[in-house]
């Protein structure tokens, strides 16, 4: 209605010269923005520790459970040193899923404070915020993943491979686990409280986790559970990860991971950044 | 490392001032528009700030002050109508409009996990300053904002003054030549709210343009040059400050006696004293309220009739069991202008036929408060 009354006196100021690029960001101001929100997340974690909790107590308390409950009953008493060299690669597949749950609930405490309303109104990469985040998370996933391989040393973890195919396995845990990160992003900005984040995620992961072959040998299982552990992308990267750790076949494993890696970004991260740019 | 940031970007961190702009009009909007569902949160908003000047925008809760300036921060898009700010339109040109404004919202829009100084450089770094110069616009808003000694502390232990301090600084990091200030007083305590103002009025000093939501008459009289009121997405009103109270009406002085009795002989000595002002001293009628009954309210005109009408009653002797100023509440500007309450409860307007949602503000989130809350200043009347 009113919306005619527009044209006359804005006419006047559209005739100041702007440049197309005017106002656009530089790759230099956006890595520096990106350090800055980097240092942001990383000076939360300082202010409450308790937040690290699962990057590095989660590891420690696993391997001690795993290895010593049921390393016993899988490979038999006496014998846990072998199961051992069976979980821990295949935990890392599961630090890597446990880590990137927070990045969910990160952001969605973001948005319901009125810090992200700032971030909106100054001159930076709205996307900035989002791999800020990323990084700290990616670096809190390499602490566990640290702290696990420790934890599995100290029980009688021995390498079978290399030190390059121990790099190789963490490396590829650490890219699955970036790729879950924009799942849980998507989830962060959809839900409306972080417990709300948390309780979904915890729903998906369960299954997920113990339906692959992290924990136990999947010939071993009924053959529905075995037919899903087949297709469930977890049990790739843990294959891939043992076979990298303890040698064997690395080739198929690995290929099926880094598609699924992929694949998982390729469809949800576009998903996010639409949402985040909704939302922002 | 520094030296890196010396480049080309920095240089929008510090000298985003256009003062160079032809027109004069810092803040230009016309027929701005913006639904939730059926709600009309913006119906057809024009407004102009001039550089350098204040501009007060007052309404009642739900008027859409917030969705404005939301708008005009490039964090929600209208649904129609223009606006530019610093000549940068909010629809087509929203990178280089931020680099030009600063927020401060009702609720602190800073990082509780981080401390104050932490916050603001941070800031000062999204804004492309060097970590030196970081540091030190940090340091030095801390110090000017009084809040040096709680600088390494976390913004969650600040109290609520702190914390709207804290956030003013934040908005001023980058020298924003466009500040918007969403009701900065909301919630603060007397002595907090005299710090944000003056916090204001230095900005002001130094150049800033200003936009700054309110719903009380009072804050608006302190800050504004000019005024715009409004009313469910509306503007009902627009002139200077002084022109609106004029139409208004300006400070009463109300006095209470100590025997209700006095009223009638105190209004008629003053009247005899020439100390009545321009509208005759008027027995407040009780209403049935009982709260006004037996109130000689007296309109002031200068602060030297306020002091001659103490002088008097204490020379005649009369017992005063309460005295004080009172500005007209946002009812009362809003019955002035409008003719109606400003909460809408007395909707006669063809405005507001068949819209029963306008009170409530969508979508912003924010907490409410009781509409139209009369200021009662420098008040030590008892209720009897």
């Amino acid at each position: 209605m009113s919306a005619t009354t527009a044209a006359g006196p804005a006419t006047k100021t559209a005739a100041m010269p702007v440049a197309a690029g005017e106002g656009r960001i530089g790759l230099r101001s956006n890595l520096r923005h990106i350090g800055a929100l980097a240092r942001r997340n990383m000076l939360q974690i300082k202010q409450d520790p308790e937040s690290m909790f699962d990057a590095v107590l989660m590891p420690v308390i696993f391997t001690l459970l795993f290895v010593y409950v049921f390393g016993g009953a899988v490979s038999g008493k006496g014998h846990q040193h072998e199961y051992v060299n069976y979980v821990v690669p295949g935990l890392m597949a599961m630090m890597g899923m446990n880590i990137s749950m927070a990045v969910g609930t990160g952001i969605n405490d973001d948005f319901q404070k009125g810090v992200m309303d700032r971030f909106r109104t100054m001159p930076i990469a709205r996307s900035s915020v989002l791999i800020a985040k990323i990084v700290v998370e990616v670096g809190r996933m390499l602490i566990a993943i640290a702290i696990l391989l420790g934890m599995g040393f100290a029980l009688g973890m021995s390498i079978g491979t290399d030190v390059p195919h121990l790099f190789a396995a963490i490396a590829l845990s650490t890219v699955f686990g970036a790729s879950l990160m924009w799942i849980f992003i998507l989830l962060g900005l959809t839900m409306k409280t972080a417990q709300a984040v948390q309780g979904v995620a915890m729903l998906v992961l369960m299954p997920l986790q113990f339906g692959s072959s992290i924990f136990a040998k999947p010939t071993t299982m009924p053959g529905w559970l075995e037919g899903f552990t087949k297709v469930n992308p977890l049990s790739n990267l843990a294959d891939a990860a043992r076979a990298l750790v303890n040698g064997g076949a690395v080739a198929h494993s690995v290929w099926m991971t880094l598609a699924w890696s992929v694949g998982i970004t390729a469809v949800t991260a576009p998903l996010a950044v639409a949402r985040f740019r909704k939302k922002t | 490392m520094g030296a890196v940031s010396a480049g080309p970007a920095r240089v929008v961190g510090m000298t985003t001032r256009p003062t160079d702009t032809s027109g004069t009009a810092a803040v230009e909007v016309r027929g701005l528009v913006k639904h939730y569902g059926t709600t009309r949160a913006l119906d057809g908003v024009d407004l102009d700030v001039r550089q350098g000047t204040v501009l007060g925008v007052l309404g009642p809760n739900g008027a859409g002050k917030t969705t404005l300036v939301r708008v005009l921060s490039t964090l929600v898009r209208p649904d129609a109508g223009t606006a530019r700010v610093a000549g940068y339109d909010v629809l087509t040109q929203p990178r280089q409009l931020r680099r030009v404004i600063g927020l401060t919202g009702q609720y602190a829009s800073v990082d509780e996990k981080l401390s104050g100084r932490e916050n603001l450089y941070m800031i000062g770094r999204l804004l492309d300053l060097s970590r030196k110069e970081a540091r030190a616009r940090a340091d030095e808003l801390l110090e000017r904002f009084s809040l040096t000694e709680a600088a390494r502390r976390p913004a969650m232990q600040y109290s609520g003054g702190m914390r709207r301090r804290l956030d003013l600084a934040a908005s001023m990091i980058g020298r924003p030549a466009v500040l918007y200030l969403d009701e900065p007083t909301t919630g603060l305590d007397p002595r907090t709210r005299n710090e944000v103002w003056d916090e204001v009025r230095s900005m002001v000093a130094d150049g800033a343009t200003v936009l700054l939501t309110t719903q009380y008459m009072e804050e608006a009289e302190q800050l504004a040059d000019e005024l715009t009121v409004v009313d469910r997405g509306r503007v009902i009103a627009t002139g200077e400050v002084a022109e609106l109270k004029a139409r208004v009406g300006g400070r009463t002085l109300r006095i209470r006696p100590a025997d209700p009795r006095d009223a009638a002989a105190m209004t008629a000595a003053l009247a005899e004293a020439g100390l009545s002002g321009a509208a005759g001293v008027t027995e407040a009628p009780g209403e049935g309220t009982g709260r006004d009954e037996g109130v000689v309210s007296v309109p002031v005109l200068s602060d030297e009739q306020l002091t001659a009408v103490v002088g008097l009653l204490a020379a005649r002797g009369f017992a005063i069991a309460g005295i004080g100023t009172h500005l007209p509440s946002l009812d009362e500007v809003f019955l002035a202008i409008t003719g109606q309450k400003a909460d809408g409860s007395a909707k006669a307007g063809p405005a507001s036929a068949g819209d029963g949602t306008a009170n409530g503000r969508p979508g912003s989130g924010n907490g409410e408060r009781t509409p139209g809350t009369a200021q009662e200043t420098e008040d030590v009347e008892v209720s009897v």
